[in-house]
């Protein structure tokens, strides 16, 4: 029933408005065209000088309102970040400057030179030096922007450095995969029509001969998990970043950083943490605060909620969470994870790091 | 009726369509409603078709964003009346469902870039305005030129039957990437919705080749004796620029949609490779680039922003001129940005794939080369204030959307160097910044140019007037909302916040603008109901509004409004009229205009 009233009102509305608007059109012609044109000229012109200061006020109150909630109201949470947001306050103000000068020029203009009898408009079709002042001006300031913007570009997409922890991560519609290299340092290989339930990345765990595949002993120490992966503050971290079925992205907003995660071609992103996770949540002073990985690419229905969590954690902190994550080569094959024979927990993860650097020693 | 009657008095009988004696008319067919309104070959009725299958499309589309907006702004409200309305589908416990939420923004995109901006905006001012201001009977094939009205129209067609089929429309975003575009079994969306979607998007490429042609033919070949190229009005020259545009841009999105059918139904692997689906298993392709896709997608997509705003320029730098009363500051200059933003729009289309993995010199270049539009763009801002500048101006309401879309095309192209800096890209790149940022400076501010356009030119439709006071209600309200709608969408895009999401509520990153969302999409119920209000006036003044009386109501110079109030097909009685001077003599010599029809006095001023 409201439902029905608020069309009826909004119905009313237009109703209105359509009549007044035709009822002033009758009066315009009746007062004479000429006479009519020169009233809606002046409430036009005052409404333009008006639009810009209130739109002028309006933007530093907006500014109020919405700064704080932005990223730009507390530190970046990695290296780039920092330069991302410098980078971005100087264009900010740049742009900005042109702003004010150019809004405040077109209604200031609009009001000022509205239509009176008393000026003759000036014929001015054109002025060299003024268009050679306008065409330099503005590429001298856009190569300033380029030059700070290449350089960060090629410093955010050069080679990571050589001590960066690598991670491989795999969006699916719709969620994240991780894997860790565990501790032969190496990423085994996988081939796409190896996935099934027990391993969803298709490593190459067995010969296959129909898919004249080999098994990878690289790959039995890998350490595979969904939905959350650690890394290390102060510690570059290198992504490698696959898609198993449709583009995704990679979007990491604190750490102002994003890359897409494409079918059949890898693509990579390297950064630097620079809080903890539980920094973060101190910093600002929000419990809940995880560093969110977002889909930023369109991958189907589910797209809003494709969700990861980095926790970003020192080196201890992730020593030990390491130190207790099995490779997922034991899920598939439980009868050969050693840590299922009676010993220590710790002890079995060292021990079956040996193991397996055993294994892969002999394979080769 | 005695208010009739006001409106009427004046009406002058002298300069209407009925003169007969003109020799065109004479060996021209008699013309029934079919040849008259349907199947015209007259570009003013088709204009008007144009024009108006561009309107219709602009309420669906209008409506769609007002379905996802609601989502958006008021996620936990429940609205059972839609469900009544639309279906279980599109609508469960009265909330709009997430496959619903993707096909209204995708088919939202879809229709307002291509069917409204480009058909809508181009098409209608393309064929109404360039014949009658180069002075041409019509376009050079009346023909071809009916046929793109009727591709369009069956494209439309198809577009509308996609949003009722079972799986739903299209919902893979309006860039429409594979993979998701190619597997319906990754969207259902992406089956027969994406069939639909490809066989309208192809039919419109069809429409917009053959128009394209035909503009161009028309410029280049039957422009009246004295016109020059460089005594045309900047509106002809940006349909012109545009029209090379989509000619030479839209066969390559074509190409790419003939391999993505290829891939969808002949198992080519072109844009596939290494795809496991959940619940499919693996898919035997293998060795394909998606990117590929997004090469070919915005080889067209970059231009296609061109094509849309390109227009608007044009007619707002000759709405500008005219109500300001005075030349067009630098009108070289404004052909050669033209010109160069027609080139540098072949060459900045990567700027939109900065984050799929591009080579980083490569994408150095596509840097360069994007900040490189922002010259000619500065350039066309600064010289239409310079032309407001000691104007005498007259606030039409479409010098009012003129001025508009100046102000809007700054405040959206500024931000076009932000996006266009590739190290910002990265973190901005899919945020409701680039939301905020293309909204404001392609589509809102090239509906300010169609609606400028319209307003400036409907007496010349129509031979009557549109509503002022509508008009001027209808500019202060849309100007007001499209910067109260997107200009806090920047902060969210500021805050990370990534575009295209049903909810934001499980997310502790971006869950804290809830208010702005309900107040965004408040605002844009009410700019949308005002657009309604337009349309009313639009066909209202159809049959009921004011009448023109002068053949020339606003002094203006261009060859349009030499020709009769309501002209025939054919558009002028007896002879085309010679041109023998620019558009753009106002305010010379004392004289408050020059009509280009008027021979150079040997005394004259030289400009």
């Amino acid at each position: 029933m409201s439902t029905f009233f608020t069309i009826a009102v909004i119905a009313l509305v237009f109703l209105i408005i359509f009549q007044i608007a035709k009822a002033s059109e009758y009066v315009a012609v009746l007062k004479g065209e000429e006479k009519s044109r020169k009233e809606n000229n002046k409430v036009n012109g005052f409404f333009m000088v008006s639009f810009l200061i209130m739109g002028l006020i309006g933007i530093y109150w907006c500014n109020e309102l919405f700064y704080g909630k932005t990223l730009l109201a507390h530190d970046p949470a990695s290296v780039q970040g920092e330069r991302v947001d410098s980078m971005m306050r100087l264009t900010l103000v740049i742009t900005g400057f042109v702003f004010i000068i150019t809004q405040v020029a077109l209604f200031w203009f609009a009001y000022r030179y509205q239509e009176t009898d008393k000026r003759k408009p000036y014929f001015f079709p054109h002025n060299n030096t003024m268009e050679v002042i306008w065409t330099v001006i503005p590429a001298i300031a856009l190569t300033v922007l380029v030059v700070i913007g290449l350089r960060n570009w090629f410093s955010f997409t050069g080679e990571a450095p050589s001590n960066a922890l690598q991670v491989e991560v795999t969006g699916h519609q719709f969620g994240w995969t991780f894997r860790y290299a565990g501790n032969d340092n190496k990423f085994g290989k996988k081939y796409y029509k190896l996935i099934d339930a027990s391993n969803s990345l298709g490593l190459q765990w067995k010969d296959s001969a129909d898919l004249n595949i080999k098994d990878d002993p690289d790959s039995h120490d890998d350490i595979v998990l969904d939905a959350t992966m650690y890394v290390i503050k102060d510690k570059p971290v290198k992504l490698l970043i696959n898609s198993r079925d449709v583009v995704h992205d990679v979007g990491l907003t604190e750490f102002r950083m994003k890359q897409d995660a494409v079918p059949g071609t890898p693509t990579t992103l390297w950064f630097t943490p620079k809080f903890t996770t539980r920094e973060m949540q101190e910093k600002l002073n929000n419990p809940n605060f995880e560093y969110e990985i977002s889909c930023d690419q369109m991958c189907g229905n589910g797209h809003y909620s494709m969700r990861g969590v980095i926790k970003v954690v020192s080196q201890f902190e992730f020593d030990a969470w390491m130190a207790g994550q099995s490779p997922a080569y034991y899920g598939a094959y439980p009868d050969k994870d050693p840590s299922k024979k009676p010993l220590p927990a710790v002890a079995a993860a060292d021990s079956s790091a040996k193991k397996v650097a055993m294994v892969s020693s002999k394979a080769k | 009726m005695s208010n009739e009657a006001v409106l009427h008095t004046n009406v002058e009988g002298a300069i209407t369509h009925d003169e007969h004696h003109d020799e065109h008319h004479e060996h021209h067919h008699h013309e029934t409603f079919i040849t008259k309104y349907v199947f015209s070959q007259d570009h003013k009725m088709i204009a008007k078709q144009f024009l108006i299958t561009g309107m219709v499309w602009a309420v669906l589309g209008g409506l769609m964003s007002v379905l996802f907006r609601l989502q958006l702004g008021y996620p936990d409200s429940h609205f059972p009346f839609l469900e009544n309305i639309l279906g279980k589908w599109w609508v469960q416990n009265g909330q709009i469902t997430a496959q619903a939420y993707y096909a209204l923004v995708t088919t939202h995109g879809t229709v307002l870039v291509f069917f409204v901006l480009t058909a809508g905006l181009s098409g209608t001012f393309a064929n109404f305005l360039i014949p009658l201001q180069v002075g041409a009977r019509d376009m050079a094939s009346p023909f071809l030129n009916m046929l793109s009205y009727w591709f369009f129209f069956s494209a439309s067609v198809v577009m509308l039957s996609s949003i009722f089929v079972e799986t739903g429309p299209f919902s893979g975003g309006w860039t429409a990437y594979p993979p998701l575009s190619a597997l319906k079994d990754a969207s259902p969306g992406s089956g027969t919705g994406m069939d639909l979607w490809l066989i309208a998007m192809a039919l419109f490429v069809v429409s917009s080749l053959l128009g394209g042609l035909n503009y161009i033919v028309t410029i280049l070949n039957l422009r009246t004796k004295g016109m020059s190229m460089t005594r045309l009005p900047l509106t002809i020259w940006s349909l012109f620029f545009t029209a090379v545009l989509g000619v030479l841009s839209f066969p390559v999105l074509l190409s790419g949609f003939i391999l993505l059918i290829f891939d969808r139904n002949f198992g080519t692997s072109f844009y596939l490779s290494d795809i496991y689906i959940s619940g499919v298993g693996a898919l035997p392709n293998e060795g394909g680039n998606a990117i590929l896709f997004q090469h070919l997608f915005w080889f067209l997509g970059h231009p296609e922003v061109y094509i849309i705003l390109l227009p608007a320029m044009g007619m707002v730098s000759e709405i500008l001129s005219v109500n300001s009363r005075k030349p067009i500051f630098g009108y070289m200059a404004m052909v050669g940005s033209l010109f160069a933003i027609a080139i540098l729009a072949f060459l900045v289309w990567a700027h939109h794939m900065f984050v799929t993995g591009l080579n980083p010199f490569l994408g150095s270049i596509f840097v360069l080369l994007t900040l490189l539009i922002a010259v000619p763009s500065a350039i066309k801002v600064f010289n239409w204030l310079t032309t407001l500048w000691r104007g005498n101006i007259r606030f039409t309401p479409a010098m009012m959307f003129a001025i508009g879309f100046v102000s809007l095309f700054i405040s959206g192209g500024l931000t076009g160097i932000w996006l266009g800096n590739s190290a910002l890209d990265i973190h901005l790149h899919d945020t409701m910044f680039i939301v905020a940022h293309f909204h404001i400076v392609m589509g809102v501010a090239s509906m300010f140019g169609m609606f400028a356009g319209i307003y400036h030119w409907y007496p010349k439709m129509y031979g009557r007037y549109l509503n002022n006071t509508l008009g001027y209600i209808h500019f202060w309200i849309t100007m007001v909302g499209a910067y109260l709608i997107f200009w806090p969408m920047h902060y969210e895009g500021l805050a990370g916040m990534p575009r295209r999401y049903y909810s934001y509520s499980a997310w502790e990153s971006f869950k804290q603008f809830g208010g702005l969302n309900q107040f965004i999409s408040t605002v844009a119920m009410i700019v949308f109901s005002v657009q309604i209000l337009f349309l009313l006036n639009f066909f209202y003044s159809i049959w009921k509004g004011r009448k023109v009386t002068t053949q020339n109501p606003y002094g203006s110079n261009t060859l349009e409004w030499t020709a009769p109030i309501r002209p025939g097909h054919g558009n002028w009685p007896g002879e085309i009229p010679e041109v023998h001077r620019w558009a753009y003599d106002y305010a010379k010599d004392g004289r408050e205009f020059i009509p280009q029809t008027t021979p150079v006095d040997p005394n004259e001023a030289n400009h």
